[in-house]
């Protein structure tokens, strides 16, 4: 069986913040009636975590879960358990009108550490991303640069940036031009 | 820079975050309606000065279709709606009405 590898296979920058591509992530997207018990039991089920508020992410047993849009959740889980996880959703769901997909390998994702990541990611994203006003628990979708993409906290110091595959070596690179050194901005902190 | 608050994600998202798909509130004409209608439903669009109804969606972000309700000339934005209805919500009318009383646009007032 041929080796999955991520995108950019764990490309690093090192600019005035890191950008890091973190390797395979399991993602699976959910879309049905985020209100029914139906999905509540399937997330529960699944990671053990409750369904997000609009734009939040909560977190569970060896994952997260975020809001994509009413009716769409995106389920983050480790690489080797994806498949397991979407049995466990597609088993918890068999009755309701409702499509779970595995994207995993649709998608990369980087991570940008360091004390200027606000900045770095400021500077590609029509965002606010002051302190304060973008809660810890929050996921965005938005743009980076031209194309799509979501980005999340995962520390005080560090984001993680989600893109389709397709794209990931123009991410890296805006975020690389991005967090090179020289183009601090201090504004954000 | 035009900024719209998706009804449906909640965010206040910059113009380069949607995306424009024109006029609100069309009725379709379909094969079996006279040339006309047929026409109108195809080519005839609303260019005001002033008062109108849009389709945006909400392209780099949740994703969704929603409707807007803005000055072209001022670009006040009087508010954002829902896409799965045939008109614009009355308190947006009402908001529209209290700026410029007696508007309107299309069969709406
Ligand atoms: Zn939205």
């Amino acid at each position: 069986m041929s080796e999955a590898v991520s995108a950019l296979s764990g490309a690093i920058f090192e600019g005035f913040a890191t950008v890091t591509d973190t390797g395979l992530r399991g993602m699976i997207t959910v879309r049905g009636d985020l209100a029914s018990k139906d999905m509540g039991a399937a997330i529960k089920a699944a990671i053990d975590a409750d369904v997000p508020a609009q734009r939040r992410v909560t977190a569970g047993n060896g994952g997260k879960v975020a809001w994509m849009s009413p009716d769409e959740l995106l389920v983050v889980v480790d690489y080797a358990t994806v498949l397991d996880t979407v049995a466990k959703l597609n088993a918890a769901l068999s009755g309701s009108h409702t499509l779970v997909s595995n994207v995993s390998d649709a998608r990369a994702v980087f991570e940008i550490r360091g004390a200027g990541c606000r900045d770095v990611l400021a500077k590609l994203a029509p965002v606010d991303l002051s302190q304060g006003v973008f809660a810890e628990t929050e996921i965005r979708r938005t743009r980076i640069a031209q194309v799509p993409a979501a980005f999340w906290q995962t520390g005080t110091e560090s984001f993680e940036v989600i893109c389709f595959r397709s794209v990931a070596q123009y991410v890296f690179d805006v975020l690389r031009l991005s967090a090179t050194k020289g183009g601090e901005i201090h504004h954000l902190g | 820079m035009l900024t719209l608050q998706c009804p449906y994600c909640g965010v206040w998202a910059e113009e380069t975050e949607l995306h424009a798909e024109g006029e609100a509130h069309l009725k379709r004409f379909g094969p079996d309606s006279d040339d006309a209608d047929f026409e109108s439903y195809l080519f005839m669009r609303e260019n005001p000065k002033g008062v109108h109804f849009e389709r945006w969606r909400h392209a780099s972000g949740c994703g969704k279709f929603f409707h807007a309700a803005r000055s072209t000339t001022t670009l006040e934005v009087f508010g954002t709606y829902s896409a799965q209805t045939l008109e614009p919500p009355k308190d947006i009318k009402d908001k529209i009405s209290a700026k410029y009383p007696g508007w309107s646009w299309r069969e709406f007032s």
